[in-house]
């Protein structure tokens, strides 16, 4: 808090410029994935520092604020079952360039009333906002349930979120929002970006960067599964002759 | 206690795993089977990725039939001769079996596959066994037993290349435990099962051989070709959680050694119903899942 005050008064007294300034920041810039890991809360928090010191007086129309947590986007292809000949299988198919493994945005107020359309498109405000870059050629009611179904099953899971009313702010000038990261989140980079809005006007935006790894043990797994996977075979192969041996030989005892 | 699987990427109750280890090995030791048959479902159904459960499961499999190995090993139930001919089938069957996975997996059709084989090889399997124990249990109430079977299939007698297997009592062709051995290493590393349940009939009533070694052999193949399924895995799909397959083994062991004890208090005809329906339970449980709309429409996969 008080280096948050100590910006704020550095920037009060620097003020010059006519546009707000955002000083951001997260409660973590970097999570590690350990064996008790069962997900983590992010708390994004902040300044809207003013020139002159001004403040929005009261009743005016109040500046919003609003944040998205992005994860690393990825390229995946997404499946539709369909019942075939009595039984659900896999039917049609959409590929995806860039969809967001992680998205999470909150917001002091829904996101549809603080800007229009447009503005949500050019920022990726919003679930119904993102850029997937979809390969396809199929038509745009096709290309529409595919989306939805997209979010409909990474919001079930925890991995898009949207939660308008999310962000607090105090007295027009801190403002505060907690994102909950789940367990099942992928490893990257995250981004952390912060939007000062009034009147559907985007007037300032911050980014921060929070890195998710796996650490310790977790990370000599994964590495060693992906990087030397015959000895990971022969480890794997071994422990499971080794416990099912030591058991009967204890068992045996008795 | 929550414990986070580095390879699946998520998050589990190991408590859970643990019990559904303990509880698999408990029928396992039971019934003689590896239970691969339920644990890969299960896991499927407590939310881990089906490459990553059948991954694993196949280790479970492997730490459960070590110790059974060991003791028929002891008592000379086991026919290393005939057992290396199924075993060698069975490391090339895994083989087979890694490529056609990924070109299933490649189509979107791997769930359905595997949902299917298991409806059809365990919806036969279940109503064989059920028949054949209600015959047994005719019998043991004073019914004429049904008239002795044939020693072995006309078709196992049709191959060509004759060997002769000592302790199984049987002079045939090489080519039929390999083949056997080549079906069940494609059933494991498609479905994470040891395929016990496919072996134990198939040796008995298509090669004929002899009752004394089946089950030994049997258990010897389904840990080679199980570690093997594991390595291809490993390998290939690079989907082995070794701590899931720690957790499941810690439980499956013990229960594997507490089901052998059970079952000696049991009436084998009665423990062979018992499976009977279990068996046939999982499979309509698995034929209904293919019918009804599923939960997920959607799935997602990188690519």
């Amino acid at each position: 808090m008080m280096r948050v005050l100590g910006l704020l008064l550095a920037a009060l007294l620097l003020a010059g410029a006519r546009a707000p300034v955002l000083v951001p920041d997260v409660s973590q810039r970097e999570i590690e994935i350990i064996y008790s890991f069962t997900g983590a809360e992010l708390l994004l928090f902040g300044a809207i520092l003013y020139p002159d010191g001004a403040r929005p007086a009261e009743g005016d129309d109040a500046a919003e604020i609003v944040v998205v947590v992005k994860g690393p986007t990825q390229s995946v292809l997404m499946r539709e079952k369909a019942k075939v000949a009595g039984i659900w299988v896999n039917a049609e198919s959409m590929r995806y360039r860039s969809a967001p493994s992680f998205y999470a945005i909150a917001s002091s107020r829904p996101i549809d009333e603080i800007v229009d359309e447009r503005t949500r498109a050019i920022y990726e405000l919003g679930l119904d906002s993102l850029q997937l870059s979809p390969v396809s050629t199929a038509a745009s009611e096709v290309q529409q349930r595919f989306v939805q179904g997209l979010v409909d099953l990474r919001r079930r899971t925890g991995l898009f979120v949207e939660a308008p009313g999310a962000v607090e702010i105090t007295d027009g000038v801190l403002y505060r929002a907690r994102v909950a990261i789940p367990a099942r989140v992928p490893v990257g980079r995250f981004t952390a970006e912060t939007f000062l809005i009034r009147d559907g006007r985007v007037l300032a935006a911050a980014v921060r960067e929070i890195d998710i790894r796996k650490s310790g043990f977790e990370r000599f797994v994964a590495s060693a599964a992906q990087n030397a996977s015959i000895l990971y075979g022969i480890a794997a192969v071994t422990l499971s002759v080794l416990f099912g041996w030591a058991a009967g030989a204890i068992w045996r005892r008795f | 206690m929550d414990l986070y699987l580095p390879i699946a990427n998520l998050s589990v109750n190991a408590l859970v795993i643990v019990a559904l280890g303990l509880g698999v090995g408990l029928l396992s030791g039971m019934f003689g089977v590896g239970g691969g048959f339920l644990t890969t479902p299960l896991l499927i159904f407590y939310g881990i990725p089906p490459t990553v459960a059948a991954a694993s499961a196949a280790s479970q499999v492997t730490g459960a039939s070590v110790s059974g190995v060991f003791a028929h090993v002891r008592r000379k139930g086991v026919d290393f001769h005939i057992g290396g001919v199924m075993v060698a089938g069975g490391v090339i069957g895994a083989g087979a079996g890694a490529w056609l996975f990924e070109i299933l997996r490649a189509n979107g059709l791997i769930d359905t596959v595997i949902a299917v084989l298991y409806v059809l090889l365990l919806g036969s399997i279940g109503g064989l066994m059920l028949k054949e124990s209600v015959d047994a249990r005719r019998v043991h109430k004073g019914a004429r037993p049904p008239a002795r079977r044939r020693r072995h299939h006309p078709l196992v007698a049709a191959l060509p290349l004759r060997w002769r297997f000592y302790r199984s009592g049987l002079y045939i062709s090489p080519l039929a435990p390999l083949l056997l051995g080549f079906a069940t290493g494609v059933l494991t590393m498609l479905l994470g099962v040891g395929g016990g349940f496919i072996l134990v009939p198939a040796m008995l009533y298509l090669l004929g051989m002899s009752t004394q070694v089946v089950v030994g052999t049997s258990l010897f193949q389904i840990l080679f070709v199980t570690g093997a399924a594991t390595m291809v895995h490993a390998v290939t799909t690079k989907a082995v959680d070794i701590v899931l397959a720690v957790l499941l083994l810690l439980g499956s062991v013990a229960g594997a050694q507490i089901g052998a004890r059970l079952a000696q208090k049991l009436r084998p005809d009665q423990l062979r119903m018992v499976l009977a329906a279990l068996v046939l339970l999982v499979a309509i449980r698995m034929a209904l899942g293919l019918g009804w709309r599923p939960g997920e429409i959607y799935s997602v996969e990188p690519a």
